[in-house]
């Protein structure tokens, strides 16, 4: 039950703070436990439209999160599909775009490849901004592909974003399993409204 | 089991004079088939005649010694299997020839009716047929090259992801299927007169023959109508599962169909007994597959025999399996899919194309020379037609698996994310098609137990006929009607694998926030435990420590730069999509300090920059040198982008230049300059260093330069690398663009010195390691002149080096 869970988070209190999070030992061994956790603090994650980072959440916003990543039912038509797709997607790009100015400039996108990439050893940091590059260069390509030499291309827009995982079909692959569905369904589909 | 044609036969019997044997061999070169059947008589006429020759030789007079004589029985077992697979061959050629046809009737419709004809004329020819689908031949040779193909390609992920799934339709449904089929057929035999001496057991063992969904038709017709890969994925893995729930059945009635009732014992018997062949065949699988991808570790100085011991071991490991009456083909599928990440990993590039081209080969061949033995024995075997009892058999098949289909999915829907639509469900129940282990299954019982096996082959057979033939054609049209998603053409792109991972670890840590241990956390776990042990033994030196995403970005890059060689040196952009964006457009305002951002290669180890040196350097020379690569915009230097004819005049000036410069050559003896400075660096690395062709993959001195020296005085920040360009032979497009960025870069500040690093030799062929001494130190001269006076004319031109020879 996510409700115990989150009582056993935070020690039995009203709201989790980043410490709380940290110390889950399961996650050490994530690279990018810092982004993880960022993103339950991140104001643009929940319903409103407000920008910046809480200190502390309470049940509510962290069930929010969580609903990011529900399963589609049987009876979903396609356009409530794309529109849970276009959920999980956001989240995905405020994960990325840290500055909050609505792109994902190449150097965010190379500390995301960079922390993919810190558990693995060591790895040099050309190499991380070397494949970052070459993302970078291809999502470039696809989206805008007649530049001429002297523009540049500021970042990722959601857009573009949207354009390069297409093929992933997000509402298919960014789902957990909740030990309640129904609980989370019925709050997530009541914060929408 | 009768053997393969050349039984024994009193040389009397057949034709009568050796004129007919000439005769043949002329009529093999029009009716290759034909010739295989009745070759088996000439063969033993000559023999005889020749032993009745020898036995004369001692009583008559010496005859003529033989010039020209036929002895066709001396190769007449190779010969005739030559000949099929040269039919099958000819035969697959011949339907790609004609046009429309491929588009209508699947390949393995067309195969059986060519095997149906084939068989047809050997029997109009008066011969008897060979009994070519011997299920010992079929088991044993033709079977296992199409699993290990299967399973050697294994899409892994998407297999693990639904394997609970699959498992329920190749278990669950199966067993359904079989005792469905074998119960109601048992009925129905009990109310018709002329069946009622068939038992309960013989029925149900016949229930499971048939109740198999076969691979092999499985693939041939899915393979044609490139449907989505999640149902691809559940119909072939069930096919390819359910191998042991079949194994077991057929044993189980196999045994006890003439020891009378089961026992509640023997059932449990059989439960133990399936679990033991599933497991077990699993596991002998990966032990095989360990073994070879720890054999291939140290296949680094034998790379031409790599491929062996993929397919020896995986061969193996299937007649291990049979030999304990194991699922062979769970083996097979174990073996490869356990090697392939390894062995993929150690083995060379070459090896890796040999393996795949192969496999595909062997399994094409065997595919085609199944379809086309179904159609012989068809024709051929004896055949006892019961109305009833084939259409009872036709139509409960279809039943039952549609009722299997659609009631196992309602209850793994409420286990599975993602559901099974009912257009899943309709292709899933439709794509269940029978094939030719069926039919070897019942052509493997025995006679004089069961009564009734002509009667069950000739029901195999046409159910197997329904199913390929009506199934099989109509599926395309269906998936057409019913718009379900197909394949996804496009390949896989770096954004999307850095997502994938990215997305990887995010469900993972939200799985231990959410403190459910979830198949996220298992995969991840068994992800680590991988990469620390498992790896580490079974992958040869330093890829092992590779992470994922890394290794796919090499794959591409080489990728790459092979479809860039290959296309002629630049007519093609690299990218799928036609652009002219280039790294300058992404790249952000400010260049950093000496930085050489504009790199798109990471650094690779030195196997990977040797095997792309070597394609590019023996793709390259042909090539002419219009390099439109990633940074087109920065080869700003070089005006002369067309005609080659230009780049030898340029060729002519550095030569030119060379000479002039060797005049200068007194000037080496400058020992003035202090050991820090550039010059005498440069000088000493130079001689020190080997003067083989670097790529420009190297990059950010501090892993390449045994010198410290030589970077400390360069700049205050980053260091720069040094790059020795052998320009006798032909270069990577991307070291050009590197060492324009490099020119650039330096232009971009204007420094005291405007050496940048770059030893060149110039394009002189290979003359070898003196090259960089001596141009380093023409350079040094020439250096000391410019920083005496005033850059000349020699010094732009200087840079201003073809990059091509």
């Amino acid at each position: 039950n996510l409700r115990k869970r989150f009582l056993q988070l935070s020690g039995n209190e009203e709201t989790i703070s980043r410490e709380h999070l940290d110390t889950i030992p399961a996650l050490a061994e994530n690279p990018i436990k810092a982004q993880i956790i960022e993103a339950f603090f991140d104001k643009r994650n929940q319903r409103g439209d407000e920008a910046g980072a809480f200190q502390e959440i309470g049940f509510e916003q962290f069930l929010m999160v969580m609903c990011h990543f529900r399963p589609p039912t049987l009876k979903m038509t396609a356009e409530e599909k794309e529109a849970m797709r276009k959920e999980k997607l956001r989240f995905l790009f405020n994960m990325h775009d840290t500055d909050n100015d609505g792109t994902i400039t190449l150097e965010e996108y190379r500390k995301v490849v960079e922390e993919l990439l810190s558990k693995s050893g060591a790895i040099g940091q050309e190499t991380a901004e070397a494949i970052a590059d070459a993302a970078m260069l291809e999502v470039a390509s696809t989206n805008v592909p007649h530049m001429a030499p002297d523009e540049f291309y500021e970042g990722i827009t959601f857009q573009h974003f949207e354009q390069i995982l297409k093929g992933l079909e997000m509402e298919s692959r960014m789902n957990i399993r909740f030990l309640d569905v129904d609980t989370t369904t019925m709050r997530c589909g009541r914060s929408t409204s | 089991m009768p053997s393969r044609s050349g039984s024994q036969r009193p040389p009397g019997s057949g034709r009568s004079s050796p004129e007919r044997g000439l005769l043949l061999l002329l009529l093999l070169l029009v009716l290759l088939p034909l010739g295989d059947a009745s070759s088996a008589g000439v063969g033993h006429q000559e023999h005889a005649g020749n032993h009745t020759a020898a036995n004369g030789r001692h009583n008559f007079t010496k005859k003529p010694f033989p010039v020209l004589s036929l002895d066709y029985h001396h190769i007449q077992t190779p010969f005739e299997i030559s000949l099929w697979v040269l039919l099958a061959s000819l035969m697959k050629l011949g339907f790609h020839l004609i046009p429309r046809l491929s588009n209508i009737v699947p390949e393995s419709c067309l195969l059986i009716v060519v095997g149906l004809l084939v068989g047809g004329l050997i029997k109009l020819a008066g011969e008897k047929v060979p009994p070519v689908l011997d299920s010992r031949l079929f088991f044993l040779c033709l079977l296992p090259p199409i699993i290990l193909d299967a399973g050697y390609f294994l899409p892994i992920r998407p297999f693990m992801e639904n394997i609970g799934t699959i498992l329920m339709f190749a278990v669950v449904g199966t067993l359904w299927n079989a005792f469905f089929i074998g119960g109601i057929l048992y009925a129905v035999c009990q109310s018709q007169p002329d069946l009622n001496k068939l038992s309960l057991l013989p029925c149900l063992l016949f229930g499971s023959i048939v109740s198999a969904v076969d691979p092999v038709a499985v693939l041939a017709v899915f393979e044609e109508i490139h449907i989505n890969e999640l149902l691809h994925i559940l119909v072939f893995g069930e096919s390819l599962l359910n191998d042991a729930v079949t194994v077991v059945l057929y044993h189980l009635f196999d045994e006890y169909s003439a020891a009378g009732p089961v026992t509640v014992l023997d059932a449990f018997l059989g439960v133990i007994s399936f679990l033991v062949v599933a497991l077990g065949g699993v596991l002998v699988g990966a032990i095989y597959g360990f073994l070879s991808a720890f054999t291939s570790r140290f296949t680094s100085h034998t790379r031409v025999i790599e491929p062996l011991f993929v397919f020896v071991y995986s061969y193996m490991a299937y007649l291990s399996a049979e030999m304990f009456h194991l699922s062979g083909i769970m083996a097979l599928i174990s073996c490869g899919a356990v090697m392939r990440p390894y062995v993929e990993a150690n083995i060379s590039h070459k090896s890796h194309t040999t393996i795949k081209y192969f496999l595909k080969m062997w399994s094409s061949v065997s595919e085609t020379l199944i379809f086309i033995f179904l159609g012989v024995a068809t024709v051929d075997g004896p055949h006892s037609w019961n109305w009833i009892f084939v259409t009872v058999t036709v139509i409960l098949c279809l039943v039952a698996r549609v009722i299997g289909v659609i009631g196992l999915t309602y209850i793994i829907n409420n286990f599975r994310i993602v559901k099974l639509t009912t257009k899943d469900q309709f292709i899933i129940a439709y794509g269940g098609l029978r094939g030719a282990i069926a039919f070897s299954l019942g052509f493997l019982l025995d006679d004089g137990r069961f009564p009734m096996r002509e009667m069950f082959l000739t029901a195999i057979i046409t159910v197997i006929f329904f199913t390929v033939f009506v199934q099989g054609m109509t599926i395309k049209p269906l998936v057409e009607l019913l718009a379900v998603k197909k394949k996804q053409e496009a390949k896989r792109t770096i954004n999307e694998e850095i997502h994938t991972q990215f997305l990887d670890h995010l469900l993972t840590g939200i799985e231990d926030i959410c403190g459910h241990y979830g198949h996220h956390h298992w995969k991840d776990k068994l992800n680590r435990f991988n990469k620390k042990y498992v790896k580490k033994c079974l992958i040869v030196g330093e890829r092992s420590k590779e992470p994922q995403l890394i290794a796919f970005y090499h794959k591409m890059e080489m990728k790459q730069a092979i479809e860039l060689v290959e296309s002629g040196g630049g007519v093609k952009m690299p990218s799928a999509v036609p652009s002219t964006v280039s790294m300058q457009n992404i790249q952000p305002k400010k260049p950093p300090p000496a930085k050489s951002a504009e790199r798109s290669l990471p650094q690779l180890p030195k196997g990977r920059e040797e095997e792309i040196r070597k394609i590019l350097r023996s793709n390259l020379q042909k090539t002419r040198q219009r390099l439109r690569s990633y940074n087109r915009h920065t080869l700003v230097v070089d005006p002369y982008e067309d005609g080659f004819g230009d780049l030898l005049i340029k060729k002519q000036k550095m030569i030119e230049l060379e000479k002039k410069i060797k005049e200068m050559n007194n000037y080496l003896t400058v020992p003035a300059a202090p050991p820090d400075s550039p010059t005498m660096c440069r000088a000493r690395l130079a001689s020190g260093r080997d003067t083989d062709f670097k790529p420009a993959e190297q990059q950010r001195g501090n892993k390449i330069c045994a010198d410290p020296q030589a970077y400390s005085v360069k700049q205050s920040s980053d260091s720069v690398p040094t790059i020795q360009v052998d320009l006798a032979s032909p270069q990577s497009p991307d070291s050009v663009n590197v060492m324009d960025e490099f020119r650039r870069a330096k232009q971009q500040q204007e420094e005291e010195e405007e050496y940048q690093g770059l030893m060149m030799k110039p394009p002189q062929g290979p003359s070898g390691p003196n090259k960089p001494g001596e141009a380093d130190t023409t350079r040094d001269p020439q250096k000391l002149t410019r920083c005496l006076s005033d850059p000349g004319p020699s010094a732009d031109e200087d840079e201003d080096e073809p990059f091509l020879s």
